[in-house]
């Protein structure tokens, strides 16, 4: 068939460089990337992008840095697939393609001047970390910055550099665990849940923002609601097959909502008459 | 808009002109069934069929499609792949599959349109045809699919010895001026016989074949039958075979790959047609599924067709074409069926 070359299409990547990658654990690798257009990604805190690894495919990856960060995007990829492990085996200064930034983000706007309590487990840091960022980066116009961070073990903490700021920190109240401790642990042993009756709250201020493996949203919802959070206030992301990022392949569909355009970023509130969505 | 009328002899004349004009696509007999296909005359055209084997979605969205191409190695480049598709005549689209087309085409256009799916759409000018017959799986009488009132460049009405056609667009009025000169203004009889035409369309689908729902009040009576077991009882018998999706004339998911020549240097990237009731439609790289279970896929189906599509878009997702009844091996997930049992538990 003949081919018009060139014209502009929803599924044509832009073209990106990796200029950084550092190996954060045994599964996951962090990767600097910056558009070859020179432009910014110009996304909002908890959105992702489909990641072109040309000759292996696309894959839905969330942006771990915050948009206030202009040198580039990060990303966070833990090795699951034909396209992950591909990653994996980049180096800096090779080429990847990058489509989006697509999808909803965490209410960095509308929370201003509120509390934010980020619970996030395991690799759900990943996204979280945006947010958090964001906050840090605006830390005047919010309130009690509250984070809640859960690993399965001492290995498999990401940011490692960072976690031990936000400890340091006086405007950050960062509590963590791992579910199973080892001889260098000396911190909570126990899931992430065990953590929130730790932190007293003020409900009618405070927005909640969870990311984590599918099976931890409903304990920490369970949770968040003992502490008087409202529906509205509890704010989830979603992880779903997106495979075209537009809203047309299907395959992200919960229910009636695409999470790729609808979410993944969704509130607790809206999720409630979703069955599939936990 | 004006009605001309052609007599059916005038028809083949006409049929014969457009082909040797250029790409005609109509319906013609495979064995005992009806397939869409390229016409090389105008006796292979049959529109007293009564549906065809799939609907007229793949010449809009191939079941196989390039949407990038690609070099990778020491320099990557990447471009779009837009079909340069040359302009062609849909000829005899009944009346439900052009509803569902004009659906398809409000799926792929709005928010963000599908360049691809543009391009293809641009080239064809759709005749349409008012059916005269329905298959034994029809049911569109119930599903309001016998009346359309856009989405045709040309709407035929078989009135006996002659069609009345409908203009719709200036495209359409084009072709007849320039292929069927002897076309005359349609009179007052032509259309009243067309108006009787219509009334009886309904009677067409088999008695057997009414949906005890109205059309208004489907999306409610399924989503309150969310937890009904007809769902998990039905999907016992599912193959997972995902038929149903390939022939739905409103199914468009698709799956994403890329292939990569032998060079290891240019590749492309195509789309190819998906379906929710296969087993690995919503499996993630985690290894999670979040629609592992039969059930859930083959109740997804459904709500998608009649709650979830009208929710979004204010249209039903399902025209009545009958072709998922009747590919369906099992026999479990025939809307009819479905519906009425639910409807008649409640």
């Amino acid at each position: 068939m003949a081919t018009a070359s060139n014209e502009q299409s929803l599924y044509l990547p832009e073209l990106a460089t990796v200029t950084d990658v550092k190996t954060m654990t045994e599964t996951e690798k962090y990767f600097k990337i910056k558009l070859n257009n020179g432009k910014a990604l110009g996304h909002k805190p908890g959105q992702f992008v489909e990641v072109s690894i040309f000759g292996i495919g696309e894959a839905p990856i969330s942006v771990s840095s915050s948009p206030t960060q202009t040198d580039g995007f990060e990303l966070v990829v833990r090795k699951v697939g034909n396209v992950t492990g591909a990653m994996h085996t980049l180096e800096d200064g090779a080429t990847v393609g990058i489509r989006g930034p697509f999808g909803t983000d965490f209410p960095y706007e509308g929370t201003k001047g509120r509390d934010i309590m980020v619970v996030a487990g395991g690799i759900g840091l990943v996204p979280a970390r945006s947010f958090i960022n964001y906050v840090l980066a605006n830390r005047k116009d919010y309130g009690r910055l509250i984070i809640l961070f859960g690993a399965r073990s001492p290995s498999e903490r990401l940011f490692t550099d960072e976690l031990a700021d936000w400890a340091k920190r006086d405007d950050v109240e960062f509590l963590e665990t791992v579910d199973k401790g080892d001889d260098t642990w000396k911190g909570n042993v126990g899931v992430i849940t065990t953590l929130m009756p730790k932190v007293k709250i003020d409900p009618a201020k405070t927005t909640c923002v969870v990311v984590g493996p599918p099976i931890m949203y409903r304990f920490v919802i369970m949770e968040a609601k003992k502490m008087d959070l409202a529906d509205k206030d509890i704010v989830v992301s979603l992880e779903r097959r997106m495979k075209c990022g537009v809203g047309k392949c299907g395959h992200c569909q919960i229910n009636d909502k695409y999470c790729c355009q609808d979410g993944p970023v969704f509130t607790y509130e809206e999720i409630k008459p979703m069955p599939e969505a936990l | 808009m004006a009605a001309k009328t052609l007599s059916k002899e005038q028809f083949q004349t006409f049929t014969d002109n457009l082909i040797a004009a250029g790409r005609v696509v109509g319906v013609k007999r495979k064995e005992n069934k009806f397939a869409f296909g390229d016409l090389t005359s105008a006796s292979e055209l049959t529109l007293d069929y009564d549906v065809t084997l799939r609907s007229p979605r793949v010449f809009f969205q191939p079941p196989t499609e390039e949407l990038i191409s690609f070099t990778t190695g020491d320099t990557t480049t990447a471009a779009a792949t837009i079909p340069a598709t040359e302009p062609f005549v849909l000829l005899g689209v009944h009346t439900y599959d052009l509803i569902a087309l004009n659906q398809m085409d409000r799926i792929w256009n709005e928010d963000n349109a599908d360049q691809n799916y543009e391009a293809r759409r641009k080239a064809a000018t759709v005749i349409a045809l008012e059916p005269i017959k329905a298959s034994k799986w029809s049911f569109w009488a119930s599903m309001g699919a016998t009346k359309v009132e856009k989405g045709f460049d040309l709407l035929l009405t078989d009135i006996g010895g002659k069609y009345v056609i409908e203009i719709g667009t200036e495209a359409g009025k084009k072709l007849i001026s320039a292929h069927a000169a002897d076309a005359k203004e349609a009179s007052a009889d032509d259309l009243a016989a067309r108006d009787r035409v219509r009334k009886e369309l309904p009677s067409y689908c088999k008695a057997d074949r009414k949906v005890n729902a109205s059309v208004e009040e489907l999306p409610t009576l399924i989503k309150s039958n969310y937890e009904n077991p007809i769902w998990e009882k039905n999907a016992e018998k599912c193959y997972s075979c995902g038929a149903c999706n390939l022939v739905c004339p409103t199914c468009y998911c698709f799956d994403v790959h890329d292939d990569i020549e032998l060079d290891l240097k240019h590749g492309t990237r195509t789309r190819t047609w998906d379906g929710c009731l296969l087993e690995a439609f919503a499996h993630v790289g985690s290894g999670e599924n979040f629609r592992e279970h039969r059930g859930d896929r083959f109740r997804h189906r459904i709500f998608r067709k009649t709650v979830y599509m009208p929710e979004k878009i204010n249209e039903l997702a399902c025209v009545g074409c009958g072709r998922c009844s009747e590919v369906c091996l099992p026999d479990i997930t025939d809307p009819v069926k479905i519906i009425n049992t639910i409807k008649e538990g409640n």
